[in-house]
């Protein structure tokens, strides 16, 4: 690793990603700041380093949704299984270079296949699956490729306008190499009509912006008589080579 | 890749394609489920990543920093889940996250209406890490704010109001115009529990006093 201050990274663009303010999206009212954020010049070290979760001891099913809520660990073959389309979400990490992030924390959660989350706030009438707890995390392997398997989320109505229902989605959380780079997002489902009704969606200006979040189907990675597969990969912010130590005084 | 290469309008490098990075979406209300597992009400598994940055054996001296966040209208947030990076006793960033160690440089956080809205965080009073010109910063831990009606999360600073001396030359705190908004990231020292001291600092979302976020 290059030493921290001498990295730098591909400054974010704030008109692709959605604005703070977004009133279709009412929560974003009252929750918005209405001062301009102040720009760092010159990020330092705080900024420019991150977490590292390499070392974090992973249970054998963490990626594996299908099987790490079993009432019983004991029970096998379809015993215990949640309800719903089987499914593998796959893709791979890579910065805007198009080099992949190796050995970082992938995070996701979702609802159920009747749209309900194991929340203790949620109280949508579908109802919870004994078999499933909606929460996956992984480490991506030495060329960026993170995958999990799970079942197809439902989508759900919230209250936002009179009848707002967000599209099936999956919400993903990705660390990169510094804390700049933090990223979390929401994964859609290519073909879902949900996804241009959805106010949060909205919240996004630019239509190739919401393009990149949706989930594509991959057939040759599905598996016969078993599940399908969607790719989605994710774009951290590029790290730039530095040439000359910045900032520095004359 | 899900998208096509596009020339962006950023600084080229060498001639290289970029990609754009994928768009950010609200972490929403179940953020829990996720990212903060006891609050969701799910078991937790063997390690998970959460607000004691450091025990009692880390060097230096054991804090709480604990505080809220207020929306626009005045109202505590509830439902905000909030990310902690900094620097040990010694001003040195400890990024390989190891539960074994004494000490770690990134902690998660989340307010509940259980816990009176409040998020906190049990760690040891950050060093002194040198800002882009070498030049000293006061000491401070990064924090992010994640929450329900937060699209892409707020990036901010929390300083220390024992440490005038520091954060009056603190290059970062000097960026920041107006003298006014500087004392939005100073968080009070107050009496703890157990002798242990404790660090109060309240986000505003919006409105007046309105914390300063950063971009970076």
């Amino acid at each position: 690793m290059k030493k921290p201050d001498n990295r730098r990274f591909i400054p974010r663009e704030r008109n692709w990603h959605p604005p703070a303010y977004a009133p279709g999206y009412k929560t974003t009212v009252a929750r918005s700041p209405r001062q301009s954020p102040v720009s760092m010049q010159h990020p330092t070290r705080s900024e420019l380093t991150g977490p590292n979760f390499a070392s974090l001891r992973l249970g054998p099913h963490d990626n594996d949704l299908l099987l790490n809520y079993r009432e019983d660990p004991a029970l096998a073959g379809q015993a215990g299984l949640p309800i719903g389309e089987r499914i593998v979400m796959f893709g791979r990490v890579v910065d805007q270079l198009g080099k992949p992030v190796p050995d970082t924390l992938v995070e996701m959660w979702q609802a159920n296949a009747g749209g309900r989350y194991r929340h203790k706030k949620d109280a949508y009438l579908a109802p919870l699956d004994p078999n499933f707890g909606g929460v996956g995390r992984c480490i991506t392997d030495a060329q960026g490729w993170y995958h999990f398997r799970t079942v197809r989320p439902g989508p759900y109505p919230w209250p936002n306008d009179v009848n707002s229902w967000r599209p099936a989605h999956i919400h993903v959380s990705v660390m990169g190499p510094a804390i700049s780079t933090r990223l979390v997002t929401q994964m859609y489902f290519e073909g879902d009509p949900l996804i241009p009704l959805c106010p949060i969606v909205n919240t996004l200006n630019d239509p190739d912006a919401v393009e990149t979040l949706i989930g594509r189907l991959d057939m040759a990675r599905s598996r016969s008589m078993d599940y399908l597969a969607y790719r989605f990969d994710i774009v951290t912010r590029g790290e730039l080579q530095t040439y000359f130590e910045p900032g520095v005084t004359l | 890749m899900n998208q096509q290469p596009i020339r962006s309008q950023q600084p080229t490098h060498g001639g290289c394609v970029l990609y754009r990075e994928t768009p950010s979406q609200t972490a929403g209300p179940y953020v829990h489920i996720g990212l903060a597992l006891d609050v969701a009400g799910i078991p937790l598994r063997d390690e998970e990543i959460w607000s004691r940055l450091a025990t009692p054996e880390a060097d230096g001296e054991l804090i709480e920093v604990v505080g809220t966040v207020i929306d626009g209208n005045g109202d505590l947030v509830r439902d905000a889940f909030l990310e902690a990076w900094q620097a040990d006793a010694h001003g040195e960033f400890q990024p390989d996250y190891d539960l074994a160690k004494p000490f770690n440089s990134f902690g998660r956080t989340a307010t509940t209406a259980e816990a009176g809205s409040e998020w906190s965080f049990t760690t040891v009073k950050p060093g002194r890490v040198p800002g882009a010109n070498g030049q000293p910063m006061a000491p401070h831990i990064n924090l992010a704010i994640f929450a329900r009606g937060i699209n892409v999360h707020l990036q901010t600073r929390l300083y220390f109001d024992d440490e005038g001396e520091a954060n009056a030359v603190c290059p970062v705190l000097g960026a920041i115009e107006s003298p006014a908004r500087r004392q939005t990231l100073i968080a009070r020292r107050e009496e703890g529990d157990n002798g242990t001291p404790r660090y109060r600092l309240d986000i505003r979302l919006q409105g007046d006093g309105e914390t300063v976020f950063f971009e970076f």
